[in-house]
């Protein structure tokens, strides 16, 4: 990378599906790699992304999404689903790169920061506990904004 | 350091070229320090990898048993790969991750 004006990208993660997460992993570590802060905020269905017991279980959409290349109504047929998301897990562990769990592991370590949502944390009846130990807390959006307080900031909507 | 021929990111074009020396004058100009032991544990570990033609990730660094991401990023500030893949006189790694 050369010179680059940007300085920080935040992330807000709206979406549970397989494609869309590691969009905003990849996106987020990238960042980190190149020497940019980053910081994900997961609400609503992103939520899943940092639920213990779901987030080793999101899937890709088959249904409504043209770039499957299959009739809406074959992906909506029984086990379609898990049958996209292993081929494409499979197609990922090729390239390195590691499941959800790992990848937030790997994320926190690098420094990024995770926040979950407190309008959807309460609308899902979520507990901290049922969140990852590498949360870094519950913000509100104006919280959220605040951690854009610095130059060269970009904040993305997934 | 005049005689080091090095690309326009000041990556080493020539791994001949490259003496603890250069390493500690490229770490000097990015801000990374004085090397210590860990330093040099983690770049002779990416030569090692290099050498052997291993593609270099985030996620090899986690389980190279090496070094934790965390003290990789306290190590090599401003992005760790870049940085230490520069310091050792390798490629700079192409992956996204």
């Amino acid at each position: 990378m050369g010179k680059t004006k940007v300085k920080k990208m935040l992330f807000i993660l709206s979406k549970a599906t397989l494609e869309n997460v590691y969009a905003a992993f990849i996106m987020a570590n990238g960042a980190r790699m190149e020497g940019i802060d980053s910081e994900i905020f997961f609400t609503f269905f992103g939520l899943e992304a940092i639920q213990k017991n779901k987030l080793k279980d999101l899937r890709v959409a088959t249904v409504g999404n043209p770039a499957m290349h299959m009739p809406t109504m074959l992906g909506g047929l029984p086990g379609m689903e898990a049958f996209a998301t292993k081929m494409m897990k499979k197609e990922m562990e090729k390239l390195d790169m590691p499941p959800v769990d790992e990848f937030l592991e790997i994320l926190s370590d690098s420094g990024c920061k995770l926040w979950a949502c407190k309008l959807a944390v309460e609308m899902f009846k979520l507990k901290e506990k049922d969140l990852i130990d590498e949360l870094d807390g519950i913000l509100t959006i104006g919280d959220f904004y605040g951690q854009a307080d610095v130059d060269g900031c970009q904040i993305v909507y997934i | 350091m005049e005689n080091v021929n090095r690309n326009e990111q000041g990556y080493l074009t020539d791994f001949s070229q490259w003496t603890k020396e250069v390493a500690q004058e490229i770490a000097t100009e990015q801000e990374i320090g004085e090397l210590t032991d860990k330093h040099w544990e983690v770049i002779e570990y990416l030569q090692e990898k290099n050498k052997n033609e291993e593609p270099l990730s985030i996620r090899g660094i986690k389980k190279s048993g090496v070094i934790n991401i965390k003290e990789f990023y306290a190590l090599f500030p401003g992005g760790p790969l870049k940085m230490s893949t520069m310091v050792a006189g390798i490629p700079k790694p192409k992956s996204c991750i």
